[in-house]
């Protein structure tokens, strides 16, 4: 395959803006590809009919397509992360990290899909069924953006929005052989954001390189004052130059790379040392004690802030209604109706640490685990740039495989719900395959270091020249 | 270990109906789950301050001047029972 389609986002960008490309035709090269794809990969839950007719001149990313994760509000679009409850709802309202992209000059491709709410690591969660991964579609995406993921891996959109939580940003980029970014917490406003868990939500892209994702990210940092926790990003987001790693102190945190990393993703991780190593980067183990019970923590966390974020849903306002002859009955049945598997197992469980009796023994303690993670990054910061780990431990699973047993499924997260914790930057990009089947490497780095971390993930990949090209195919 | 009773109390506090078999099937895997977490109740944890948030950020006021908010028949178009410009309920003491 050749054309528009094989370009990465600021390739696009570049064509169109010497009129060596049209918008329209850039557009609607995504457009037919992603309208055809409901039988096959499912990435999409909704698809532009056609491009806006009147399209932002001048911009800085004018003409160039975005998907767009189901949970961000987009006014008049549907948007129900992925939720049976909120059927039909087209909001009054857009997304500020969807508006600052379109101000930008970025075209509303479509919606993608998601696990429910965001609550799951193999998009098979989701009210639309589930998404298949474009390099065997036997398998899962990942999730909670799995539709994002396999959308951009797949080529039927040059980039796309997605949110991270515990890992849904870089979790299912590991697994779809892409670029996957999560911001510093607070980088990005969250308002329009479907919410999950608040204080761990941010919004961030995906992208066929790390240039792009540098790109996406410019234009969507900022304090908001629409969202309370947003903050100013210190400086402008860079595009990554440089081709060495010379006096990068990379530190290789144990707890995150021993036990439980399959051996083809060990293997893959080892190799990239090795050459992180050859590119001038020093490279040391370090410790992150608290790392093991980081996931501990954040099944506490996450679930009793969603139980709190969820109980807006109640039949009254939007979405679904299951009518009943009271008001609880309403509220009963139509969440009983309305939500899947997953999102009532995460209601209860963070409802149940929330309650009166267990409130301390659990989210209070979650709560002093989340510090002692945080205190363990910053420690490790003293003496390194980054962090290197794998983003998942193993590669993409099979269709089905996970479903029935939750704890297996949240062990996905073992590697990205540390930085989640602690609120620093994380990106995955792609490390090679593993049996044919993508393996993802991890970089942190202290809170707001995103151009020191594209930085080295650009120096990386150019070493690394992975070819996702295949699953483009 | 979560019960029957258990699973009941916390469905009735989330406003959550649920079936037989979710009932039976939520007290297993929320045991699972929490026989994972239990873990750091292992943790000497004395005197370490919670953290509910990452940022540094106390109190970000805006200023207290009225703005224009939705238009009511936009904040309603969504609504399963829109009711003389406001969301219709049936009477919360109806039964």
């Amino acid at each position: 395959m050749s054309g528009p389609i094989e370009l990465t986002g600021a390739q696009a960008v570049e064509r169109v803006r010497a009129g060596e490309l049209s918008a329209a035709e850039l557009f609607e090269a995504y457009r037919s590809r992603a309208a055809a794809d409901a039988d096959d990969l499912n990435a999409f839950t909704w698809v532009a009919d056609g491009a806006p007719a009147d399209p932002v001149a001048d911009a800085p990313l004018a003409g160039v397509p975005l998907a767009v994760k189901d949970l961000f509000c987009t006014e008049g679009v549907p948007s129900q992360s992925g939720s049976k409850i909120l059927e039909g709802y087209r909001p009054p309202y857009t997304a500020t990290a969807v508006a600052k992209l379109a101000t930008a000059g970025t075209t509303l491709l479509g919606k993608t899909n998601q696990d429910e709410f965001a609550m799951g690591s193999s998009n098979e969660n989701s009210a639309f069924g589930p998404v298949r991964n474009p390099w065997d579609r036997e398998r899962v995406p990942g999730g909670s953006s799995g539709g994002s993921a396999a959308a951009v891996a797949a080529g039927l959109a040059p980039w796309a929005l997605g949110t991270d939580t515990g890992g849904s940003i870089r979790q299912p980029a590991a697994l779809c052989g892409i670029v996957g970014l999560k911001p510093t917490y607070g980088a990005i406003s969250r308002y329009g954001m479907i919410a999950f868990a608040s204080s761990l939500d941010q919004a961030g892209p995906f992208t066929r390189d790390v240039t792009d994702a540098a790109l996406l990210l410019r234009h969507m940092v900022g304090q908001d004052a629409r969202d309370s926790t947003s903050l100013a990003f210190p400086g402008e987001i860079e595009l990554p130059r440089g081709a060495d790693l010379r006096g990068v102190r990379l530190g290789v945190p144990q707890e995150l790379t021993g036990d439980g990393i399959e051996p083809g993703v060990r293997a893959a991780f080892e190799a990239t040392l090795a050459l992180a190593e050859q590119l001038g980067a020093s490279i040391e183990t370090c410790r992150l004690p608290h790392a093991p019970h980081a996931l501990s923590a954040y099944y506490l966390i996450a679930p009793a802030e969603a139980s709190a974020n969820l109980a807006r849903f109640d039949g009254v306002r939007y979405g679904l209604r299951v009518d009943a002859d009271d008001l609880l009955g309403i509220y009963t049945q139509t969440r009983a109706a309305g939500f899947g598997a997953e999102v009532k197992r995460r209601i209860m469980l963070g409802t149940y640490a929330l309650s009166s009796g267990y409130y301390d023994a659990y989210y209070g303690r979650a709560q002093q685990v989340r510090t002692k993670v945080a205190e363990d990054f910053r420690a490790a910061f003293e003496r390194f740039d980054l962090l290197v780990t794998p983003t998942a431990p193993s590669v993409a699973f099979r269709l089905g495989e996970k479903v029935d047993d939750p704890l297996a499924m949240y062990l996905n997260d073992v590697c990205t719900v540390p930085m989640s914790l602690a609120g620093i930057p994380a990106i995955s990009i792609p490390n090679g395959l593993s049996d044919g089947l993508p393996v993802g490497l991890q970089l942190c780095g202290p809170a707001f270091s995103e151009n020191r971390l594209l930085a080295a993930a650009h120096v990386l990949e150019q070493a690394l020249a992975f070819d996702g090209s295949a699953a483009r195919a | 270990m979560i019960d029957r009773a258990q699973v009941l109390h916390v469905a009735k506090l989330a406003r959550l109906a649920l079936s037989e078999q979710e009932v039976a099937q939520m007290s297993r895997e929320l045991s699972d789950v929490l026989g994972h977490i239990e873990k750091i109740s292992e943790l000497e944890l004395a005197g370490v301050p919670p953290t509910s948030h990452v940022i540094d950020v106390v109190n970000a006021l805006r200023p207290d001047e009225p703005r224009p908010s939705l238009p009511r028949d936009v904040a309603l178009a969504s609504a399963p029972e829109p009711l003389e410009q406001g969301f219709g309920v049936p009477s919360p003491g109806a039964s």
